[in-house]
């Protein structure tokens, strides 16, 4: 049986599938497109919400196949790894995508490894090479610094994970249609020996600075901890979150989870506002891939300005608080 | 509690130099260095033998060269290191890497945990961590923020996700990868790097290795490289000075007609 169509992670919390199971479509729609071939979002989790699960199709899966259990209420690497390992092989799908997320990323090269399959991670583009019908898989590496381009010739499935916004889903189609396929779930793939204690949920809900349409990232130019309460309320005025540089988090004015670059997080917003950061290089392999950038620094020679769209030279306890009141009158 | 804890040399990203030919990182003349993030798990390795006995392990798979790392992780104070090295390994992606790696540990044999940093800093696939663990079917734990608790049979940690973070129970042995929450690396001690130059460094090549050669360096790796391109960095966007107040009132004003017509406000 030949290795056919594409799949798509879709990602669940809760029983609601996150925002990147419909990015993901989006993506896999042109390939499945220029391949002909159909396009299957993968849903794996518990009590998924049946509305979702058809918007799928809306947004541009031409199938939906559902694996739901108690048992797949948590996300266990072993149980799905088994889970997916045993689907691959009944289905033989020719290129998986997932979401650069957390879980996608343990996910996948754990189901690689067994696989003997290749997996190209954190893609930032994706298309089909014409002659040889591969899947070419552009990514950033060595700290942003390259874009290289990767394929899988003689190995299948091609697997390769995305960032998290960095495509739009598509908008909904009423008139499309498609199957959603329930798979009953074989419970000798169940892995019992990691056991989930507890779950806590960070207050404030500025952590996923990745899935945010805005970040307002501070820097070492904040000077302290409180300043960032301006930062917080231009996110407000904004609608988006505050992250923050490495001089900025190794300082404890921000948390590590909201830490933006090479040892912090890549983040691909519509929006993203640098203040006080001056622009180095492991900073800015973390954010210039957003859609637009700003930046506010005293330093008319900081890097940040040359990745900037739109630069402001000048005192950011000025500027900011001025914006901010400026924003606020807007808005009303 | 014996700790294997594969690391990796990577060169100090701030002046990396590509070869426009080959598409591959000119190596020579850049400093290199200890993947920064798997400090992280050398601390933890650290911090676990000291509280519980054992010994650490640090390996890598590299030219000679990358002894130098193995010395620099002792001198911090872990216990032995061995290299990985073959001309046979060249080439190879994560998969391959991986499956050398953990037929590595495999000839170490005894150990109760492997630790590995997220993620390299030059290839930032945080990939090898979980292709190990995934190869020799010991238990993952990936972005793990905290160790909890850590008797003979298991490990508590916690892992740190996109909206908070998990508490996990695993067995020991089990595979964890560490974020950088996770602790506050030490630096090498006068002591440690005296012991780091008397410490013989043992390597594994090919052949004291039970390895498959159709599955080394390039041959062996699913995925190639078929083009390196340098992307261009600058946007040439506009940049506005604030100096004194009119010019403050007039950038601000710019800004917010500039975040209209992006539709921002």
């Amino acid at each position: 049986m030949e290795y056919k169509n594409i799949w798509t992670m879709a990602e669940t919390r809760n029983g609601n599938l996150k925002d990147v199971s419909f990015e993901l479509l989006s993506r896999g729609r042109a390939l499945a497109d220029k391949l002909e071939e159909s396009l299957v979002s993968v849903v794996i989790g518990n009590n998924v919400n049946k509305e979702q699960l058809n918007e799928l199709i809306l947004r541009g899966a031409d199938k939906v196949i559902v694996v739901e259990d108690a048992k797949l209420s948590d996300f266990i690497v072993e149980t799905y790894s088994n889970l997916l390992v045993d689907m691959i092989g009944n289905y033989r799908p020719n290129i998986i995508l997932s979401a650069a997320t957390v879980n996608g990323r343990t996910l996948m090269p754990h189901v690689a490894m067994r696989l003997h399959a290749g997996l190209t991670a954190d893609c930032t583009d994706l298309d089909i090479e014409e002659e040889t019908r591969n899947l070419l898989q552009t990514r950033p590496a060595i700290g942003g610094n390259i874009l290289a381009t990767i394929k899988t010739p003689d190995h299948r499935p091609q697997m390769a994970t995305v960032r998290p916004k960095s495509s739009k889903p598509l908008d909904i189609d009423e008139s499309r249609t498609g199957d959603i396929e329930y798979i009953k779930f074989n419970t000798s793939l169940l892995d019992n020996r990691v056991k989930k204690l507890e779950s806590k949920h960070e207050v404030g809900g500025d952590i996923n600075i990745q899935a945010a349409e805005i970040v307002i990232a501070g820097g070492k130019g904040m000077k302290k901890s409180e300043n960032f309460t301006m930062l917080k309320e231009l996110a407000d005025n904004l609608g988006g979150v505050v992250g923050a540089s490495r001089d900025a988090v190794d300082r404890g004015w921000a948390t590590y989870p909201q830490q933006v670059g090479l040892s912090g997080k890549t983040v691909t917003p519509k929006l993203y506002v640098a203040v006080g950061v001056s622009g180095a290089i492991q900073h800015l392999a973390g954010m210039k891939t957003s859609e637009v950038i700003i930046s506010v620094n005293s330093d008319p020679d900081a890097a940040i300005f040359q990745v900037s769209d739109f630069g402001i030279v000048g005192d950011l306890f000025e500027v900011i608080p001025l914006l901010n009141s400026k924003l606020a009158k807007e808005v009303k | 509690m014996n700790i294997i804890i594969p690391i990796k040399q990577v060169p100090e990203t701030s002046n990396v130099k590509m070869d426009p030919e080959t598409g591959t990182m000119i190596r020579d003349g850049v400093e290199s260095i200890i993947n920064p993030l798997d400090l992280y798990a050398i601390e933890v390795g650290i911090q676990l033998k000291e509280e519980h006995g054992g010994k650490v392990t640090v390996i890598t798979m590299g030219p000679p060269s990358a002894s130098k790392a193995l010395k620099e992780a002792i001198a911090m104070g872990c216990d032995d290191g061995i290299l990985i090295t073959d001309r046979k390994f060249a080439g190879a992606d994560t998969w391959s890497t991986a499956y050398v790696l953990a037929e590595a540990i495999k000839e170490i044999g005894e150990y109760d945990l492997v630790l590995a940093g997220e993620r390299a800093t030059d290839g930032d696939t945080g990939q090898v961590g979980p292709n190990i663990a995934a190869y020799l079917d010991l238990t993952l734990g990936t972005y793990i923020s905290k160790v909890e608790e850590v008797n003979k049979e298991k490990i508590v940690v916690e892992r740190l996700l996109e909206e908070g973070y998990e508490k996990l129970e695993l067995p020991l042995p089990s595979l964890l990868t560490v974020v950088k929450e996770i602790s506050y690396p030490r630096l090498p001690t006068l002591r440690g790097k005296q012991r780091a130059r008397k410490t013989e460094l043992p390597s594994l090549t090919v052949k004291d290795m039970n390895v498959d050669e159709s599955k080394l360096g390039l041959k062996g790796s699913p995925t190639r490289v078929v083009k390196i391109e340098t992307p261009k960095v600058t946007r040439g966007g506009t940049i506005v000075s604030a100096k004194d107040d009119d010019q403050l009132e007039a950038a601000v004003d710019k800004l917010v007609e500039f975040l209209k017509s992006k539709e921002i406000v």
